[in-house]
């Protein structure tokens, strides 16, 4: 990790969803951080939480969803307690989002020129044609052929591919400082799906924008990440530098996870399974979460639950890497 | 542009003649036209003369392409039982009823799509659940009664407005309008709120569902993270989304606010088409029903077209030109 402060910090971020059968916790004590410029991917299987991460990030949490507990810090100051309106100056302006699916992000009913021009203008001080001439710039940017014809083109004459450009183009477009993408590829035809994350990560480091990639691609986050949060049950069980945690990931869930990637010269879209399925929200068991699939599982994962514990070159939420405990192999 | 105009007008012929050949059955079926002209006293030589005139001898498709070519003309014969012209005792009418007609429709769009809105974006407020609960009764209550509990109430009891009639009218040219009188405007009110109330009722309920649908959908949710202000997301974004539905609605209320003019205009005596048709009906007076039934499919039928229209200027994935436009990749 640099010793730049983070742009992003995550403390302990708890995220509930109050229900009639009592409360249900979707996020557990979520802690990281991003540096500037930082891509930070997340990976873990469907249901993990992740994209509930981002949605805490950017405070859309779905109703009754909401911040229990943690903080949420963006360079320095704290986000997760401002108003809806100081936040509303935050999403777009700060923090962009990307979504998974291009084909229902975009307003059917607007042409893609006039949403650019209303984002820059929610955000920026700018004359009607400075923000056209920007969105036809931001356009090019991305990738869209023509760009100042296709200004005016509604998004359903766009194919998939070129519309997630056009929603890449909608989240950098007010120049925010981090931008949180989940799964921005998995609807995406497998053929454009490297170009378009090739896209996202060059304008990345041509801007110097933090990123949240969330994907289920162990080959994206190879490729793109600088250091990776693998998720589990609504918590982060472990963090560091990808090329740690691809190679010689210390938590079993991340182990467990790698190792169901074919070998290298096989491209995956998708994890394979791990034997057992993830708890539900209401059914995680006590001590920690991983135990009923862990291989390694011993009595104290039973009844005590892990934070994240150095693990060397990572940190990971098992007790394998308390220096309190005996070596267990 | 043009040729989608053609296609739509010419879908509408064969509907049209539907209703002409129903009407038109009505003439010859239904009752016996000669015995109601000649009343009680007549000679067989009167009884043929006036079938010759009328051309009730004639073989029936002679008959109807005459009522037909007629019809187009406006030309529907005398009126039994007042013998004058049906088309001018129509047009004599006609102003009240549109008169009222648009008034209950502007009523139910005004009032309406604000309160579906609102209801759609505060679900939980208790104004909303009192629009939810109003609108049932505007529902689940009968026309006529709405009509007389308004008599009752606001004119019987508190005497503010006349229980029937249109006050005084102001002719100009071949219109006679209410809306240029004090007593024409009082006159008004209440059979406008009656004959709209159901109307209303629908729309809200229908814009609070629309909304409810588009609100949850993913534009939406990006339209929020990309920061745009609370107005023009929930005015523009939502609101133009679910205008499709509404227009389609919306136009073929306005039809059915013509077609149920009756109840209404029987309930406050209004001397618009409706109370004729009643009249008519007592009377067995054909050539004015039939004109009546003509009209109001002829009503239908432009409303349908104009929907359409609207549809078109709404919504930019329905316009022709969309095969043109490249779809890249
Ligand atoms: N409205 C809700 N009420 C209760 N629980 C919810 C709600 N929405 C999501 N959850 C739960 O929160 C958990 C996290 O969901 P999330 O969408 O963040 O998963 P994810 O890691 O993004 O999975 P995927 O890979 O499928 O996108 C899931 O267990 C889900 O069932
Ligand atoms: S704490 Fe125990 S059960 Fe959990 S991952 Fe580590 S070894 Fe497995
Ligand atoms: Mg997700």
């Amino acid at each position: 990790m640099t010793a730049a402060p983070p742009l992003l910090e995550v403390r302990n971020l708890r995220v509930e969803f109050p229900s009639r059968r009592g409360t249900l916790v979707a996020l557990h004590d979520v802690s990281f951080s991003i540096a500037p410029g930082e891509i930070l991917g997340v990976v873990g299987e469907s249901g993990a939480g992740k994209s509930m991460t981002g949605a805490a990030i950017i405070r859309l949490l779905e109703p009754p969803g909401r911040i229990a507990g943690g903080q949420i810090l963006l360079e320095g100051r704290r986000i997760d307690n401002l108003s809806q309106d100081e936040m509303r100056r935050i999403r777009g302006r700060r923090i962009g989002a990307i979504f998974q699916d291009p084909l229902t992000t975009l307003n059917p009913l607007y042409t893609v020129g006039r949403q650019l021009t209303e984002t820059m203008q929610t955000h920026l001080d700018l004359s009607g044609s400075e923000a056209r001439a920007r969105a036809i710039g931001w356009l090019e940017m991305v990738g869209i052929p023509a760009a100042a014809q296709r200004i005016d083109s509604y998004p359903h004459e766009f194919s998939g591919g070129m519309r997630q450009r056009v929603v890449i183009a909608l989240a950098l477009c007010a120049e925010p400082r981090l931008v949180v993408a989940d799964e921005p590829t998995t609807a995406l035809d497998v053929s454009i799906q490297a170009q378009v994350i090739a896209l996202l990560k060059r304008l990345a480091r041509e801007k110097n924008t933090s990123m949240m990639l969330v994907t289920h691609d162990m080959g994206v986050i190879a490729e793109t990440a600088d250091r990776v949060a693998v998720m589990y049950a609504g918590r982060v069980v472990e963090i560091g530098p990808v090329r740690e945690v691809v190679k010689h990931p210390h938590h079993p869930y991340s182990i467990g996870l790698m190792n169901s990637i074919p070998p290298l010269d096989h491209r995956v879209e998708r994890l394979a399974q791990i034997d057992g399925a993830m708890p539900r929200l209401n059914a995680v068991p006590p001590g920690c979460p991983y135990n009923p699939r862990c291989p390694k599982v011993f009595d104290r994962c039973i009844v005590e639950r892990p934070d994240l514990l150095d693990a060397g070159s990572t940190r990971a939420a098992c007790w394998l890497y308390d220096p309190a405990e005996p070596p267990h192999v | 542009m043009f040729a989608f105009v053609l296609s739509r007008l010419l879908q509408a012929v064969p509907v049209m003649l539907v209703v002409a050949l129903i009407s038109f059955a009505m003439f010859a079926y239904v009752g016996d036209p000669v015995s109601i002209m000649l009343g009680q006293d007549f000679t067989e030589a009167q009884r043929d003369a006036l079938v010759r005139d009328l051309g009730l001898d004639q073989p029936f498709f002679v008959q109807f392409a005459r009522f037909v070519g007629n019809a187009i003309q406006g030309e529907f014969g005398l009126s039994y039982r007042l013998s004058r012209p049906v088309a001018e005792l129509i047009a004599e009418r006609a102003p009240a009823t549109l008169e009222l007609a648009s008034c209950a429709a502007a009523i139910a769009l005004f009032v309406g799509v604000p309160m579906g809105v609102f209801t759609g974006l505060y679900r939980q407020s208790w104004l909303s659940r009192f629009f939810l609960t109003f609108s049932l009764i505007g529902v689940s209550l009968p026309t006529f009664l709405i009509g007389i509990l308004l008599i009752l109430i606001f004119s019987v009891w508190l005497g503010w407005l006349p229980s029937f009639g249109r006050g005084d009218t102001v002719q100009i040219g071949s219109w006679s309008t209410g809306f240029l009188t004090g007593s024409g405007l009082k006159a008004l009110v209440l059979p406008a709120i009656t004959l709209g109330l159901f109307q209303l009722t629908l729309i809200m309920r229908l814009v609070r569902a629309e909304m409810l649908e588009v609100l949850r959908t993913d534009y939406i949710k990006f339209a929020r993270a990309r920061g745009l202000a609370d107005r023009s997301v929930n005015f523009g974004h939502a609101l133009k989304n679910t205008l499709v539905p509404v227009i389609t609605i919306a136009g073929l209320q306005f039809g059915s606010i013509i077609a149920f003019a009756i109840v209404t205009e029987t309930v406050f005596q209004w001397p618009g088409m409706g109370l004729l048709f009643i009249q008519s009906v007592g009377a067995a007076d054909i050539p004015v029903m039939a004109a009546y039934l003509l009209l109001i499919a002829l009503v239908f039928v432009t409303i349908n077209l104009v929907v359409d229209l609207l549809y078109y200027a709404v919504d930019p994935r329905l316009r022709a030109d969309r095969g043109a436009s490249a779809r890249g990749t």
